[in-house]
């Protein structure tokens, strides 16, 4: 018996993951939540479809949102996720003991128990202290927040699905007003490479570009994400993600990673030709 | 359902012997709604008998179910251009319903406590002109308020019944003109006693509702009849707790735009009539300007849409109403904003509120109506209704989700806090009362001269001058030109209003009548 999980990247590509089993189906109030097992990836998470994470790659995106802003501010105690229902973020950050506030905000409560039940080593993120979840619209609980955050990372992944309103600009303006004078924010930028995916990756850079004085992109490999590559944007007041970057700090600490080094902080941050272009064409426009 | 309705029946309507408030209202529980026939939709069901028969058409439309135009195929769909169909036997004629049209239209009757309904497929705009031609002919008087959609004054000009206009109280701080008030319409009669009709808008584009009973039981005792502008209420007939709808009120005519709040496509809407008005007169006014061959993707649409609305409007509407309430409490608490509602109401010019509507008040955030409307949709990629001077509209519909909500709230938050600036320049008023000198029939086919608009004070219009959204003209024939209203129409255009109406594609240059 062959059984396959497909998800269309494009119209005409899709991606086939070999799966063992289906663990969990369910319709939350936003969303249909599926949890595969499968020989290659281990198990994977699907919303309406699309693969959110697996346990083989997750470490790739965790590290790469966490340990990029980590390496920059120099100062960071409060931290704000949205959308961070898998607990994967929050974990990667309790690692950093100056941290002494997280709070994560999802809409989808029943995400996050399925995250509990299915993935436990990414939700343990949930267990520390410091950390608070916030069932809540995202752009709704930043409409109070003013100067509160040192880091905020969107978590969020897709830009027509239910969180589209993360994706917005005024889900960046609010975002601007809820970090402080130095604060940074990390976001999910999207994949460039196949036509409708670079419509939303260069909308996503021009609304970040006009709302914030430092605005860069970095990239990685993910194998699940549509085309393999995967870009992440690094907004700030104050603090370029190169020039004020301190490996030192970071190397220090003696963190364990798998993915995130301090060579590769800044290598991250060159990008493809292609790229490039896409991304100035919207700065200039 | 809460409503009114009549137990006297009138064997004939005529025109010179005007209803005679003869009937009894009763407070009723009275008007039950078949719920079991409104399960039906028999244009609907008609359409898809039809369809599975597989005739082939040697009949109009020519692209003959989308084969001879597959690129209209490719945008609509197969289903789509497949139900394009012509009138036939099976399928009625809405010129002349005598089978599925006509069930369908007893079917809305009921569903909207009138005696008739008409389906109406060019806009509510026909559906006002409609119901306007059948009450007033030439030299006729018809009391109404001037913030009327163009729509009502265009029939005027088709008929050539004279506008007796009400003043409408205005808002000082948010700038709208506001209700259709007892004591001025009374004082209006006693000076026009030979008026015919008086039309109210119920509500008004912002919400603002008449005392409709009362105008009624008025105009009634006067021998005059009712005719009612919902091209903003249909949902009043089926949501909980909403101002009372015209039917309800004792009203003879209403125009409802069913694909505004009722869901169905655009262009289509529906005429009711009540209190013995003759069905087969209004029939003839119709045919007078209404096309003879109706779209069946429109008279389907409204079908299915009433079959929604009488089956499950109540829950829709009150999760409208609970999604607007949501929404104006968000943005009041962001400061500068002001989204009005109840508490404006005060028992005459402001009787009541429709709190579907989402009107908010911009100008305290330094910003006109049409700048904030400009800056939702340039930089946030959200389409609202409109903005005026002072205002703007977002439309809250069955279609609506919560999340879209927090988009809306979200970007007048960014706009405060990016584009706040000092306001105390800025223009209040959305209405200027206007001095009519002659009927609009008679202006509008005079002799006219095309001058500067600069250079039109104290000139007779001769035709309309509007912003679009709302369509409520500025300037319409047979008005005097003010200096303050060329100011006003100077000042929306500079501030990006689209200003419609003028022979002059630019509206630079108004035709005033030849002295």
């Amino acid at each position: 018996m062959e059984m396959w999980f497909s998800e269309m990247h494009t119209q005409n590509v899709k991606i086939s993951i070999r799966t063992d089993k289906q663990l969990y189906s369910a319709q939350s109030d936003y969303q249909r939540i599926d949890v595969f097992e499968s020989p290659e990836f281990g198990r994977f998470v699907t919303l309406d479809g699309d693969i959110i994470f697996s346990e083989a790659d997750e470490f790739i995106y965790n590290e790469m949102v966490t340990h990029v802003p980590m390496s920059v501010h120099p100062n960071a105690k409060k931290v704000l996720i949205i959308g961070g229902g898998d607990g994967g973020v929050a974990r990667e950050f309790c690692r950093y003991n100056e941290i002494e506030e997280i709070d994560v905000v999802e809409s989808d409560d029943m995400f996050v128990e399925v995250c509990r039940k299915f993935f436990p080593e990414t939700a343990k993120g949930f267990e520390d202290p410091r950390v608070k979840i916030y069932y809540e619209d995202g752009l709704r609980f930043l409409r109070g927040k003013i100067n509160a955050y040192d880091i905020i990372v969107n978590d969020s992944t897709d830009p027509f699905g239910h969180t589209e309103g993360l994706f917005t600009k005024e889900f960046y303006g609010s975002c601007y007003k809820a970090l402080k004078e130095d604060g940074i924010m990390v976001y999910q930028h999207g994949s460039p490479f196949y036509d409708e995916d670079e419509v939303a990756c260069r909308s996503m850079h021009r609304k970040a570009y006009k709302s914030f004085p430092i605005s860069r992109v970095y990239q990685a490999h993910i194998p699940t994400c549509p085309s393999g590559y995967w870009l992440f944007g690094f907004a700030s007041k104050k603090y370029h993600p190169l020039n004020d970057f301190k490996p030192e700090s970071f190397n220090k600490r003696k963190l364990e990673t798998w993915y995130y080094t301090t060579n590769l902080h800044t290598g991250a941050f060159m990008l493809p030709k292609y790229v490039e272009d896409l991304l100035e064409e919207e700065e200039n426009s | 359902m809460k409503g009114l309705y009549q137990i006297c029946m009138y064997m004939t309507f005529d025109r010179k012997q005007v209803v005679t408030p003869a009937f009894v209202m009763l407070d009723a529980e009275g008007w039950k709604m078949d719920l079991e026939r409104q399960k039906s939709a028999p244009i609907y069901e008609a359409l898809e008998k039809f369809r599975k028969k597989r005739v082939v058409p040697f009949d109009v439309p020519g692209h003959k179910r989308g084969r001879g135009n597959p690129e209209l195929v490719e945008l609509l769909g197969e289903k789509c251009v497949g139900l394009d169909v012509n009138s036939m036997k099976p399928l009625d004629n809405l010129c002349h319903p005598v089978s599925v049209i006509r069930e369908a239209e007893e079917l809305a009757a009921d569903a909207f406590m009138a005696e008739h309904a008409f389906l109406m497929i060019g806009g509510t705009t026909s559906a006002v002109q409609s119901m306007i031609l059948s009450v007033c002919k030439s030299g006729d008087k018809i009391i109404l308020p001037r913030n009327v959609h163009k729509s009502v004054i265009n029939a005027l000009v088709i008929c050539g019944a004279v506008p007796v206009y009400v003043e409408p109280e205005v808002n000082d701080r948010i700038g709208i003109a506001l209700a259709m008030e007892t004591a001025p319409l009374e004082r209006a009669i006693k000076e026009n006693p030979d008026a015919v009709a008086v039309l109210v808008n119920n509500p008004t584009y912002y919400g603002i509702c008449s005392d409709l009973k009362s105008i009624v039981k008025l105009a009634h005792e006067h021998g005059i009849q009712v005719l009612a502008d919902e091209a903003h209420g249909t949902h009043l007939y089926f949501g909980e707790d909403l101002p009372v709808s015209a039917m309800a009120a004792g009203a003879d005519y209403a125009a409802v735009s069913m694909h505004k709040s009722g869901g169905s496509l655009t262009q289509s809407s529906l005429l009711l009539t009540n209190n013995g008005v003759n069905a087969d007169y209004v029939r003839q006014i119709i045919n007078l300007t209404q096309t003879t061959s109706a779209s069946y993707l429109l008279l389907s649409s409204l079908d299915i849409s009433r079959r929604n609305l009488a089956l499950r409007g109540r829950e829709s509407f009150a999760r409208v109403v609970q999604m607007a309430e949501y929404a104006r409490a968000e943005i009041n608490a962001i400061g500068g904003y002001y989204a009005y509602s109840k508490e404006l109401v005060n028992g005459n010019s402001v009787f009541d509120y429709d709190v579907t509507k989402l009107s908010v008040h911009t100008q305290g955030i330094g910003l006109t109506g049409i700048e904030v409307y400009d800056l939702l949709r340039d930089e946030y990629d959200i389409q609202i209704e409109f903005g005026d001077i002072g205002n703007i509209l977002a439309y809250i519909s069955i279609g609506d989700r919560t999340r879209d909500i927090e988009r809306l709230v979200g970007a007048l938050s960014d706009i405060k806090r990016l584009y706040e600036r000092d306001g105390s320049g800025l223009v209040t008023g959305e209405y200027v009362q206007p001095q009519v000198v002659m009927s609009p029939q008679k202006a509008f086919y005079s002799n006219k001269i095309s001058l500067p608009i600069e250079e039109t004070e104290g000139a007779v219009c001769g035709e309309f001058v509007m912003c679009y959204p709302p369509g409520i003209p500025i300037l319409a024939p047979g008005e005097r030109i003010s200096r303050e209203i060329i100011e006003y129409i100077l000042y929306a255009g500079q501030k990006g209003c689209s200003l419609q109406g003028t022979e002059d594609p630019e509206v630079k240059r108004l035709n005033v009548i030849r002295q």
